[in-house]
């Protein structure tokens, strides 16, 4: 009963902080999201998974952060992986399931990412 | 602005302590906070706080610039991790370590959280009806339950677990510390059974992976104990060559492994198990994993098509169900596509690739018309070293389903260290992903 009684008064500070907090992830955003754009973070979202939504990996992560880094490193290492020339744990798995066009289209959207 | 003396912003330091002070413990008892007002409708409502359905709403917000509404309904407190779960049971990991609050999907996404647990839907009217009594109209639903452990499917089960004699801990959460407990309590010498259904279940490598965690435990603490699988398949489903090499070598007489053992029921006062053929095991801890079927909320929906009426069948295209309009289902719920894993990563992919289908229905654009999934699987052999199975899959329009991209894809070659440490990287990544 006391929790219940508690919650209820916390969500009432709750709602202004969740407020400001919306309006930072929303600035976050700046290119509207057209059709073709969609299908760009859609096809880039495959990799948020291991390397973290937008490519930003969670601070301290050991799986690489692809936000921000140069689209023709990006590119390059995709195609070691695929050739074997760069050896791996996983990558070497997943790149090959990627074309060269879908990995130039991921490569540049990572390398338009804040870091 | 607000005065340092008002009430509002003393619950809100109020608040924030508590939140510093739970969030240590890995609980949040808070998480509710966010379902003061419930709204009567929303374009998106989502059923489901795990991997698929927390991924969907976070993607559904972050793909419409924000301007679409999403309700995500969740009884939990707090995302609490099948994957790294069965890490608990070998004393590897605290139930804290894989839990993450929802709390992030509201403060940062914008996502209203309601902790309830969706009761029924109307897919004519299109709204959802809550255990507590709310009902929220949606231009689109999500439905992401995951697997309901049909434990009348064994005799004697239901009544075994209620009494929590014999436990699933498949759902991460309080049974799976119990089930840690059964086996800290198991004296050295004794034996804890693994009971695996007929595929498709949750997780094809997890009761493999929990065997094998298990018997690292006892290798350690009770070497004279045993671990015993008994598998309803006629072999290993998932990982196969990987496993069977860790325990003839690694835990050389401790790991049994018996395909073809479908049990049938259990005798939880003597401790056995009973199957289709063979003679009764006695165990001193058993763990029985039933057969699997979609989440009650979709069975109840009757979404469940497809599979012997157990999964969900679903356009692959956009994973709109088969049978109710604007209703998308994800997750372990489906009728998989071949070689499609029920894992967590495939469910977080689900997630996205719904998530941009429905924003692009939502806004009149035709649906991406080549979408693609990965998997990543990691099992660890012991509470450092892991084996992978990885793969890549993409929409094939002529079938209508995903295919593994081939030449893509592959296993570990042998359980190793580092893949270890990825797999904790890969952990805290994709919960990242799915939830924050």
């Amino acid at each position: 009963m006391k929790k219940n009684a508690l919650g209820l008064a916390l969500c009432l500070g709750a709602g202004l902080w969740a407020l400001a907090c919306v309006a930072q992830a929303q600035t976050a955003a700046q290119v509207p999201t057209t059709q073709p754009m969609l299908y760009v973070k859609s096809l880039a979202a495959t990799c948020a998974n291991c390397h973290g939504t937008d490519g930003r990996a969670v601070e301290g992560s050991q799986v690489v952060s692809l936000a921000g880094l140069d689209k023709n490193h990006l590119v390059t290492q995709m195609k070691a992986f695929k050739a074997g020339t760069r050896p791996a744990t996983v990558m070497h798995q997943i790149s090959k399931g990627y074309s060269d066009s879908q990995i130039d289209t991921i490569a540049t959207y990572f390398a338009a990412q804040k870091k | 602005m607000i005065s340092t003396s008002s009430p509002l912003t003393q619950a809100r330091l109020q608040r924030r302590t508590l939140l510093q002070s739970t969030a240590a413990l890995g609980l949040l008892g808070l998480a509710g906070c966010a379902t003061s007002s419930i709204p009567t409708r929303a374009k998106v409502v989502v059923i489901g706080g795990g991997y698929g359905g927390a991924t969907a709403a976070k993607y559904v917000r972050m793909f419409s610039d924000y301007k679409i509404d999403v309700v995500l309904i969740e009884p939990q407190d707090a995302f609490m991790s099948c994957p790294l779960s069965n890490l608990v049971l070998s004393g590897g990991k605290q139930l804290a370590d894989i839990t993450v609050p929802y709390t992030a999907l509201g403060r940062r996404h914008g996502i209203t959280v309601v902790k309830d647990t969706a009761r029924a839907i109307d897919t004519q009217r299109k709204t959802v009806t809550l255990a507590g009594g709310a009902t929220i109209g949606y231009d689109k639903l999500v439905v992401s339950p995951g697997v309901e452990l049909m434990m009348d499917g064994i005799e004697g089960l239901r009544a075994a677990h209620a009494s929590g004699q014999i436990l699933q801990a498949w759902k991460a959460g309080a049974e799976t510390v119990a089930l840690r407990r059964q086996l800290v309590a198991m004296p050295d010498g004794g034996v804890f059974a693994i009971s695996v259904p007929e595929a498709p279940y949750r997780c094809p490598p997890g009761p493999y992976e929990r065997a094998s965690v298990v018997a690292g435990y006892f290798k350690a603490f009770k070497p004279r104990s045993k671990v015993l699988i008994l598998d309803a398949n006629p072999d290993v489903t998932s990982k196969g060559a990987l496993f069977k090499k860790v325990w003839a070598e690694q835990y050389k007489g401790m790991v049994e492994y018996r395909g073809q053992h479908k049990t049938v029921a259990v005798d939880a006062k003597e401790g056995v198990i009973k199957f289709e053929i063979q003679d009764d095991v006695k165990a001193q801890v058993l763990n029985v994993l039933p057969p699997m079927r979609a989440g009650s909320i979709a069975v109840q929906a009757g979404l469940n098509n497809q599979g012997n009426n157990r999964w969900c069948g679903v356009n692959f295209l956009n994973f709109e169900s088969l049978v109710a309009k604007d209703v998308h289902v994800l997750g372990d719920s489906i009728q998989i596509a071949p070689v499609m894993p029920k894992s967590g990563h495939m469910a977080n992919s689900h997630g996205k690739v719904a998530a941009a289908a429905i924003v692009a229905e939502l806004a009149g654009w035709e649906i991406n018309p080549a979408p693609m999934l990965t998997n990543t699987c990691y099992s660890f052999v012991d509470n450092k070293n892991v084996v992978h199975v990885a793969s890549v899959h993409e929409y094939v329009a002529a079938e209508k389903t995903f295919k593994a991209v081939a030449g893509a894809g592959g296993l570990s070659p042998a359980p190793n260290e580092l893949e270890g440490v990825y797999a904790f990287n890969w952990a805290s990544n994709i919960w990242a992903d799915t939830l924050l």
